[in-house]
């Protein structure tokens, strides 16, 4: 015999996630991920968004095992994400090649193209609506297919189906009203594959913004217009539809005719316009126009907007606010990193505060002796 | 073993960029070497960084012990350990002697390390000049200047204002004359066991995706003024409670039922193996 160790950690581990199922499951009944799938749209693109991969049924499936908790979901598909081999790289994809399903200016009435109110909540009003208490499939397919049917008209009036429309800045572009810029085909830096120095290439910021938690983005881009940044933008234009995706051939160089389609991804991108004052000859100021760009993947408007504006925040750096500050922006709003270095705090520090403790118990020694002394 | 993940679960291209990055920090000791810090399935700021240096080097007959403040038994030891046994199916120990990784977080164990032994700790924060200097660019500068006046005046302030050194775990070595180094925030009972270290010791920060080294043999020496020189922890008078060690780390405990402060080996498989000796001898006599 002889002394053995406790193995408590160990068991209590064991209870604990047999009382974390015990909390999932025990209104005894499940959510399948075809519901997730089906119905939880909002959820799955942020998630979607934050976590880098793109798959509706990964992410709904993490949803459904972190019990609806998008902190806990991200966290699982990047790590799943981590162990997934990179075999192929998709094409370059040209933004104007979206296929819109909405696409909004609020800069211009009038834009080539038209305005698209598509799919949004923003013109709904925010009244409970207690018929969604009823809903049953039934109901739900007997209202597609009448939708179906209404959309069918429609098309047949219009010709119009899926759109490719020219972009809102070209526009002011061929106006003069905003400088034209040049192509930037350098490779893109992948701050998963190699990590993050500074100072930062525009294609690692942008990046981080697109992965960055929903929430911390949009604060930190509220507080730049708010006054800690003193900017007020505006949308030149906001874009959600699908992106055709495209991966050449692993082995033999083909033409643009040969690369193979792998599916589309769903997307929301804005372009923002950001007065700028720009002194000219003689001291004489003149106010031009900027741009922030922002997008992810799907709908995450208000994600995307506050992405724009940090991305011109910190592709013009100012020492007077933090939010100008590439390594406060791009260090703290990663959902994985800031929720896990928060969450460690749960964790034993017994040892460090032992040691904190000797030091302060020693500060008071010295106290003590020097009051005697004196 | 859960056969949905390669073995040690990353790809073996993630695994070797480690390994490389690795090799680097261990010919520049104490350098802190960027690395392309994967996520993982446990908490950024759990161990993430040890746990990567872990997976990336164990091997099949590789024997894995892990800590956490000290205990093996402790939840998040427990839940690293389960996380590596499960993609690689490797033998576990609490034994000291008997691991060839040893990863551990916030300790060095009590049993002097060999050099057959690598030891790898996890580290929150593996900048030790980020307490005066916020910004990366800037402490990447003073590194590579070995300009390190900021270090010493952080200790010095503190001397002044307290009348001693007040820095608890994480106190700054320099390592090999060159580099000030954060090693990791292990109490300064431990630091002089860094110093010709016969073990490897691997740092690796997952949050702050950088892995550092101490080399075999390399010296190690823990910032301090001649007039007020580095202090550990003092336990002076105390002793374990049930193995009776004196010169080992202690922790603090209170007595349930006398309500009395006792102390306890923090390191707890040293603490069971010298009660197992003491047991042995007791049989023998």
């Amino acid at each position: 015999m002889g002394y053995v160790a406790v193995k408590g950690g160990t068991k209590a581990i064991e209870e604990s996630i047999k009382r974390l199922k015990y909390e999932r499951v025990h209104k005894g009944s499940t959510i399948e991920v075809e519901k997730i799938e089906a119905g939880l749209r909002g959820l799955i693109d942020q998630v979607m968004s934050e976590s880098s991969l793109y798959s509706e049924s990964l992410a709904s499936l993490a949803i459904k095992q972190a019990e609806g908790n998008p902190e806990e979901a991200v966290f699982l598909l990047r790590a799943y994400r981590s162990t997934l081999p990179r075999k192929h790289v998709s094409r370059v994809i040209e933004s104007e090649q979206m296929l819109v399903e909405r696409r909004i200016s609020a800069s211009f009435k009038d834009i080539p193209g038209g305005q698209i109110l598509g799919a949004t909540t923003d013109y709904t009003q925010r009244l409970l609506d207690f018929n969604l208490l009823e809903e049953t499939e039934e109901k739900v397919k007997e209202w597609l297919a009448q939708f179906h049917s209404e959309q069918m008209e429609a098309n047949e009036e219009s010709h119009t189906t899926d759109l490719t429309i020219p972009k809102v800045l070209d526009y002011l572009r061929g106006e003069g009203l905003i400088a034209p810029c040049e192509n930037n085909d350098q490779e893109p830096r992948d701050v998963t594959r190699e990590s993050l120095d500074f100072p930062a290439a525009r294609s690692q910021r942008l990046q981080v913004l697109t992965r960055g938690q929903t929430g911390a983005v949009t604060s930190l881009a509220y507080a730049v217009i708010r006054g800690y940044g003193a900017l007020h933008p505006t949308v030149g234009e906001l874009r959600v539809g699908s992106f055709p995706v495209y991966v050449d051939h692993p082995l033999e160089d083909g033409d643009d005719e040969d690369g193979f389609y792998i599916g589309s991804i769903k997307t929301t991108e804005v372009e923002m316009l950001m007065p700028v004052t720009v002194e000219k000859e003689l001291g004489k100021k003149e106010i031009e126009f900027e741009i922030g760009y922002g997008i992810c993947f799907g709908q995450n408007e208000t994600k995307a907007i506050a992405m724009g504006i940090l991305d011109h925040c910190l592709e013009n750096p100012d020492p007077a606010y933090p939010s100008h500050n590439e390594e406060f922006v791009l260090y703290h709003i990663d959902a994985v990193e800031s929720t896990g270095f928060i969450s460690h705090l749960k964790m034993p520090h017994y040892v460090t505060f032992q040691s904190k403790l000797d030091a302060a118990r020693k500060t008071k020694t010295t106290a003590e002796k020097e009051e005697v002394r004196g | 073993m859960n056969i949905a993940y390669n073995f040690a679960f990353f790809d073996e291209g993630s695994k070797r960029e480690i390994r490389r990055k690795t090799l680097k920090a261990i010919a520049i000791p104490g350098y802190q070497v960027p690395f392309a810090s994967r996520e993982m399935p446990i908490g950024r700021g759990w161990g993430t960084g040890g746990l990567q240096l872990t997976l990336s080097l164990i091997g099949r007959e590789d024997v894995l012990k892990v800590i956490d403040q000290g205990s093996d038994e402790s939840v998040n030891a427990v839940n690293i350990k389960k996380l590596v046994c499960d993609t690689t199916g490797v033998e576990i120990t609490d034994h000291t002697s008997n691991a060839t990784i040893i990863q551990s977080r916030h300790r060095i164990p009590e049993v002097p390390l060999r050099n057959n032994q690598i030891l790898v700790l996890q580290v929150p924060i593996p900048e030790p000049l980020r307490f005066y200097e916020p910004s990366e660019y800037e402490t990447k500068k003073l590194h590579g200047e070995k300009e390190y006046s900021g270090a010493w005046l952080m200790l010095f302030e503190q001397i002044m204002k307290y009348g001693s050194m007040t820095t608890g775990a994480d106190h700054p070595v320099m390592v090999h004359d060159r580099y000030v180094m954060a090693p990791s925030p292990i109490p300064r009972f431990d630091n002089p066991k860094m110093n010709e270290s016969e073990a490897l010791i691997l740092l690796g920060a997952g949050r702050e995706k950088k892995v550092y080294a101490v080399p075999p043999y390399t010296k190690v020496v823990s910032l301090d003024f001649d007039d007020y020189p580095f202090q550990r922890e003092t336990f002076a008078g105390k002793c374990c409670r049930l193995c009776g060690a004196s010169d080992v780390f202690l922790d603090e405990l209170i007595d349930e039922e006398s309500k009395e402060t006792v102390y306890q080996c923090n390191d707890t498989s040293y603490c069971l193996e010298k009660l197992n000796e003491d047991a042995a001898l007791e049989v023998r006599v």
